[in-house]
């Protein structure tokens, strides 16, 4: 389709901006605006972009379906999975600065940030699934 | 690890439930597995907890290692613990008797998503049970509610659909006038733990505020209880979930939306600030007895037992409000152990139906003739359920409606024993319609209604004994806490005694 073009232009151009920013705000959530959450949506949106330059068929073909399911679980259990290392850890539950990753600035530090990327993970997919199983149409 | 119970009450069903699908791609079977032991941990876990509060008094734990009222406070004492028993149990005992039933009246493709479903209406239960901090148990409502509405909607039957999505609307608007409510506290006292809320609140009482939250608790909790006025989402949420979701529904849902209440109520306002403040009793004395009377009467009308069973449950809700509404000792002891005895006998009736429709797949009451003789077993678990709704003696119903009749006598409102012995007569009038239907009417295979699948000829098998053995299970119990109920009474008077200070 030739009149698509300037939609795939730029978004070839944008999708990796967007996605390299949806990284640093996630990176960025502990000391500043941002965090997990914001830098998800961030994240599935540049997916969404993708879905509406290309159509929902080929965004299927590259994330498969199975593939977002399972990261709507991971991202649920690195966040639960770091609660309980905490306790294993000899902490309350999610009680960062009793990892043992060097000082307890630092565990509560790479402790956070890992929330983060847990929540952002989950997030990013359930707005991925979400835009997906809405656009698509039913085979019946 | 024994002082962390608290949390891993939560982590492991929420961590479970995430999973449970993914062991399900591997084996179908895995899932149903995980979701039998969890809860069964999930269960010894909160005996643990129960016999750990009455030893030491009450458990506080704090996420993350903040102390409240920074942090989340996580925090059980008698009634807590007491209500965390009864959903767990109920929790174990369906997720055995699902793995049949569900297997019949959902998806092959969708059971692993199920369990996982499941597990986390568990987890949301749990928490809203668990939690001290009123912010939490928003979280843990909207989880379970979320979680309620997949699990009606996973349904095979089209009506499903559009029941969860009538819970869906009505569900939202009550979750979100509870975020308001606390929204009006947070701005008044900067504060969200119940404990905290509590010390606070005394000296605003007379602020239009903390009365406006007040009201926006009543509201959004009622819709999430099924009021009589508010309960239009009920009927149809439990008449085409699956079966195991409508008997985990009836027994634990509205339970724990009565628990909330109660918390609400008791432990953040004060029965003072609800008696002198807002005159809240006589009001919610109102709608209990309309609930009573409605739900009653509306049950008589129905032809389908799951429905009948829907409205019935309209009208328990009532009778815990009621005990509630009256604000004395033996009245919200009466309301605690109707939740406990309520959940037994409506878990009992709704797993007892779930054996009907999975051999012969009719709901229709008409075409129950002669059941008797084809199910003995279930049909024996259902009359033991149904004697107890009624409030025969030796059964867990009378119990309660006991305490019920005491609490009002000791108000001074005889009145309301009135209302208590009618519903118990409209009671047995629709009870005994079905137990008529069963036991004493000879079978006319001519007249089977349209839509029910025939098999009545080929003379059909008790239940399955998975799901058998859960019915007889929580049947006995409905006479054994009857007889022996010493045990809930003095856990619901110890409850009590914390909730009016």
């Amino acid at each position: 389709m030739p009149e698509n073009i300037i939609r795939r232009t730029i978004g070839g151009m944008l999708i990796p901006l967007i996605q390299l920013y949806a990284l640093y705000v996630i990176a960025h959530g502990e000391g500043g605006p941002g965090g997990g959450f914001q830098g998800g949506v961030i994240l599935g949106s540049s997916v969404i972009l993708y879905a509406l330059i290309y159509g929902v068929e080929a965004t299927r073909k590259r994330i498969k379906q199975k593939f977002t399911d399972l990261l709507c679980s991971t991202g649920v259990f690195v966040y639960g999975g770091i609660g309980v290392l905490c306790l294993l850890a000899g902490g309350n539950y999610l009680e960062y600065d009793m990892l043992p990753l060097g000082t307890p600035e630092h565990s509560s530090h790479l402790g956070i940030l890992g929330i983060e990327i847990g929540v952002a993970i989950t997030v990013a997919s359930v707005m991925i699934t979400l835009f997906l199983e809405t656009a698509r149409r039913d085979e019946k | 690890m024994m002082e962390h119970l608290p949390i891993v009450m939560i982590v492991l069903p929420l961590l479970s439930a995430v999973v449970t699908p993914v062991a399900g791609r591997i084996h179908r079977v895995l899932s149903w597995y995980i979701v039998v032991i969890v809860t069964a941990l999930c269960f010894a876990g909160s005996l643990s907890l129960l016999s750990t509060v009455l030893e030491t008094g009450r458990i506080s734990y704090w996420l993350g290692g903040w102390e409240p009222p920074w942090g989340i406070e996580y925090l059980i004492d008698y009634l807590n613990a007491f209500v965390l028993c009864l959903v767990a149990f109920i929790a174990f005992i369906v997720a055995v008797y699902a793995k049949k039933s569900v297997e019949l009246e959902i998806d092959e493709a969708r059971l692993p998503l199920f369990y996982g479903v499941y597990l986390l209406f568990v987890t949301g239960l749990m928490g809203i049970v668990i939690t001290g901090d009123i912010f939490n148990l928003y979280v843990f409502l909207e989880i379970a509610s979320l979680a309620g509405y997949a699990l009606i909607a996973i349904a095979k039957r089209r009506e499903a659909a559009m029941a969860s999505f009538n819970y869906l609307v009505m569900g939202t608007i009550g979750a979100t006038f509870v975020l308001l409510g606390i929204g009006h506290l947070y701005m008044v006292t900067g504060s969200l733990n119940m404990a905290d809320l509590a010390q606070r609140l005394p000296a605003l009482y007379g602020s239009k505020v903390v009365q406006t939250a007040f009201a926006f608790f009543a509201v959004g909790l009622s819709i999430k209880i099924a009021l009589f006025p508010l309960h239009n989402w009920l009927p149809n949420s439990y008449t085409y979930a699956p079966s195991a979701v409508s008997a985990i529904m009836a027994a634990t849902a509205t339970k724990v939306g009565a628990y909330a209440f109660i918390r609400v109520m008791f432990t953040v306002f004060h029965a003072e600030f609800l008696i002198t403040g807002i005159h809240l009793n006589h009001l919610l004395l109102f709608f209990a007895a309309l609930a009573i009377l409605m739900g009653s009467i509306l049950a008589v009308a129905q032809t389908d037992i799951k429905k009948m069973l829907a409205y019935s449950s309209i009208g328990q809700i009532g009778y815990i409000i009621l005990g509630i509404s009256l604000m004395n000792l033996t009245g919200i002891q009466g309301s605690l152990l109707h939740i406990v005895n309520h959940a037994l006998m409506k878990g009992t009736l709704f797993l007892a139906v779930g054996g009907i429709v999975y051999r012969l797949g009719i709901t229709t009451i008409e075409d129950f003739k002669d059941l008797g003789r084809k199910m003995p077993v279930s049909m024996a678990a259902f009359t033991v359920g149904a004697f107890s709704m009624i409030g025969v003696p030796l059964t867990v119903g009378f119990v309660s409606k006991w305490y019920l009749a005491i609490a009002a006598l000791e108000a001074g409102m005889w009145y309301l024993i009135i209302v208590l012995m009618l519903s118990s007569l409209l009671t047995a009038v629709y009870f005994w319609r079905v137990i008529d239907n069963m036991y004493f009417q000879p079978h006319d295979a001519s007249k089977v209604s349209e839509g029910s699948v025939v098999v009545a000829e080929s003379n059909p098998k008790d239940a399955p004994v998975l799901m058998l053995l859960p019915t007889i299970v929580t049947a006995v119990l409905c006479v054994f806490f009857g007889i022996f109920a010493s045990l809930p009474l003095s856990l619901a008077e110890k409850a009590s005694m914390i909730l009016l200070r």
